[in-house]
């Protein structure tokens, strides 16, 4: 019933688009000068927003740094507000491909979007790149239309708790994050290199991902070497309040996600945060020549530092400028457009070198950061870099591929006490 | 033994912060026979017109008084040029309520953008308590006082003022409180403005340790709903009992059993609902 009037709808476009055609058939030079559409993604009202507006900013700040012309061709930017829900990430996924007819969409923001819309683009060969950090987007459920510039959720928590046992020598572990998929691959990843490498995660809390007080979650740390946290959004801030608040960051230090110490989110935090380690693909701190020049256009424009969501969009941008650049005037065929996304290697990037895996996530650095407060502003500073990590980390990509996807119970945690 | 310690204190923190924002919902339910679905908003809004206020330097109490005065005349506009329109009709009003909850959302989006803001806890409250060798933020206990402060004088106003009086005539019964010459529209104003001022206080002395952001209104909201269908509608006693036993209830019940967090708070209103549906202290309506 419902799909009749779609129908109707796809061959009144089609129509229309024959008679676009034929009048621009005697003059091919217009058809060439047609822009290249980037159709964004992202999220800019509900409790969502924070990062979508972040995303939508890095993006900006990179096609304004090139005057919307990438390897010489125009550039349309489509922005399209899916209110954080994979409802909206599909209609709006619908819009920008079948009104709009973009070359590349980027986004969404949420991992529950994304998987919401992985097929759709697939059926429709729309090359995608998003930062979502579901793991299996580009793991077990690999798709050929789909690229990640940024990480799985696991990707850094490995580099995480391979830099707490080894640099840190930790032993004993506690680790929180948000009850859903997000944080469970998280706390995995993290737990799995660290007792690889001989500690032990003695306590594993999941807080509900609307949580009005932490405190009771805290409370049963108990005695540990180190917490990691793997909060995201808004709740990070939130968390580190409390934690030292009950005189827990003086006692036991606080390592942390990318999410949870998102260069974006230092202005929003206090004294609380200084000392907090963290694991992160993207710092702001981080020297490259890209880097510079966009943490300065970001700050002239917005006033803000950069933080993953923004940097993972410029990338990102960087990405299809290389693509469009390889294909020259083959731009337009978008199968080809995603397999030159997925050879797509860069040198020169805000996180620095990226290319990407056969299941097109990407092998790039990952930052060890500590907080710090310089000249009265908190800055995450470099303190160790992991070059060229892969979301496999140091494991075989056939066994690692053949295990289960990192779940709340999956590796077990063998060490926990109560 | 720690555990328990921080636990029992903590229940009673939060208690007292719920207090803040329950009692001025329980007294506009009560008396206009509608749940405020935009008092979340209001204690959401009131946080963020704290935290500018004190982003410019403000003192911390004086910027929480700004904000009540500022969000009692929001809220007063709202129920005397909105909702007097629609009067005795529950649902079109409830309606509005919801539909300027999201108007709010999203003016607030656009004024404080997404980040989350966390004013830093004041400085002469800052510090902690050692209870049995147990550190414990003396904001926390703050929060607990002014409760039980603002409890004291709602209480006095509610049971000892002639203002008072009519109130309570009107949540009792208010056509007959019109027949007898109390002006019931006028006390309507007064009490939503009186609501919207003590849930935007109470965001701004939950600033510091909830932080300020986008959806915290929608937190908010349930917790209202479950303290005063706990404690009863109208009632301020049923709304302070509520918001302790819900502070009680949240912080065992999380630690205890996490997976069933959200169960433990909401089964005592379905029960409430269920077996009590007046809640402990409202009276049978009829």
């Amino acid at each position: 019933m419902t799909t009749n009037p779609v129908k109707r709808r796809t061959v009144l476009k089609g129509m229309l688009a024959t008679g676009v055609s034929a009048v621009a058939l005697p003059l091919p030079a217009i058809a060439q000068a047609a822009p290249f559409k980037i159709g964004l993604l992202t999220v800019k009202t509900g409790p969502l927003a924070q990062g979508g507006i972040q995303m939508e900013q890095g993006i900006v700040t990179f096609l304004k740094e090139k005057s919307y012309t990438l390897a010489g061709r125009k550039v349309e930017l489509l922005v399209a507000d899916t209110g954080g829900n994979p409802a909206g990430a599909r209609t709006k996924a619908q819009e920008v491909i079948e009104r709009d007819k973009v070359n590349v969409i980027l986004g969404p923001l949420a991992a529950f979007e994304l998987l919401a819309i992985t097929d759709y683009v697939r059926d429709n060969a729309t090359p995608l790149i998003s930062l979502a950090a579901a793991e299996d987007v580009t793991q077990r459920r690999a798709n050929p239309f789909v690229i990640r510039p940024s990480a799985t959720s696991a990707q850094c928590c490995h580099v995480m708790g391979d830099y707490a046992a080894k640099e840190l020598n930790y032993k004993r572990a506690a680790t929180i994050s948000e009850d859903f998929a997000f944080g469970y691959e998280q706390m995995a990843g993290f737990q799995r290199a660290f007792e690889d490498n001989g500690g032990k995660v003695v306590k594993k809390l999941w807080p509900p991902l609307v949580t009005p007080d932490y405190t009771p979650f805290i409370a049963q740390i108990g005695n540990v070497d180190c917490v990691f946290n793997g909060f995201a959004g808004s709740n990070p801030v939130k968390f580190m309040r409390s934690y030292a608040d009950l005189g827990l960051k003086a006692k036991t230090p606080l390592l942390a996600g990318w999410t949870a110490m998102d260069d974006a989110l230092l202005r929003s935090l206090g004294d609380e945060a200084v000392g907090v380690i963290s694991a992160a693909y993207y710092s702001a701190d981080f020297g490259s020549d890209s880097n510079k020049r966009f943490v300065a256009a970001m700050q002239k424009d917005y006033n803000v530092l950069p933080g993953g969501y923004s940097a993972g969009m410029y990338v990102a941008g960087q990405c299809v400028e290389a693509a469009i650049q390889a294909l020259g005037d083959k731009a337009d065929d978008r199968k080809a457009l995603a397999d030159a996304l997925h050879k797509v290697s860069l040198s020169d990037t805000p996180r620095g070198p990226v290319k990407f895996d056969q299941y097109g996530n990407v092998v790039g650095d990952v930052f060890i950061r500590r907080c710090e407060r310089k000249g009265g502003a908190l800055v995450n500073t470099v303190i160790k870099t992991y070059p060229g990590v892969s979301q496999f980390w140091t494991y075989n990509e056939k066994e690692f591929l053949a295990n289960p996807v990192y779940a709340r119970d999956y590796p077990p945690a063998k060490n926990l006490e109560n | 033994m720690s555990l328990w310690l921080t636990l029992t204190v903590n229940s009673v923190a939060l208690g007292g912060l719920l207090f803040l924002l329950s009692s001025g919902f329980s007294l506009i339910f009560g008396l206009m026979r509608i749940p405020n679905l935009m008092h979340g908003s209001f204690f959401m809004l009131g946080a963020y017109l704290g935290v500018t206020l004190l982003a410019r330097g403000a003192n911390f109490w004086v910027a929480a008084l700004a904000s009540a005065a500022a969000m009692a005349l929001i809220g007063g506009l709202i129920e005397r040029f909105l909702l007097r329109r629609l009067e005795g009709q529950v649902l079109p009003q409830v309606l509005l309520t919801l539909g300027f909850a999201f108007i709010i959302a999203d003016i607030c989006l656009m004024l404080w953008t997404g980040d989350p803001w966390q004013p830093a806890t004041p400085d002469h409250l800052r510090g902690a308590v050692q209870l049995a060798g147990l550190y414990f933020p003396l904001y926390r206990l703050v929060i607990v006082l002014v409760a039980v402060i603002i409890a004291v004088a709602l209480w006095l106003l509610v049971d000892w003022t002639r203002l008072g009086a009519m109130i309570r005539a009107g949540v009792d019964d208010a056509p007959i409180a019109r027949v007898v010459g109390i002006r019931v529209s006028q006390l309507f104003t007064l009490v939503f403005a009186l609501g919207a001022a003590l849930a935007a206080f109470g965001g701004v002395m939950g600033a510091p340790y909830l932080s300020v952001y986008p959806g915290l209104d929608f937190e908010m909201l349930p917790l209202a709903l479950i303290v005063v269908i706990l404690g009863g509608v109208g009632s301020l006693l049923g709304a302070l009992v509520g918001s302790f036993l819900i502070g009680f209830l949240y912080n065992f019940g999380t630690a205890l059993l996490p997976d069933l967090a959200y169960v433990i708070l909401f089964l005592p209103m379905v029960l409430i609902l269920v077996l009590r549906p007046q809640g402990l202290f409202g009276k049978v309506t009829t």
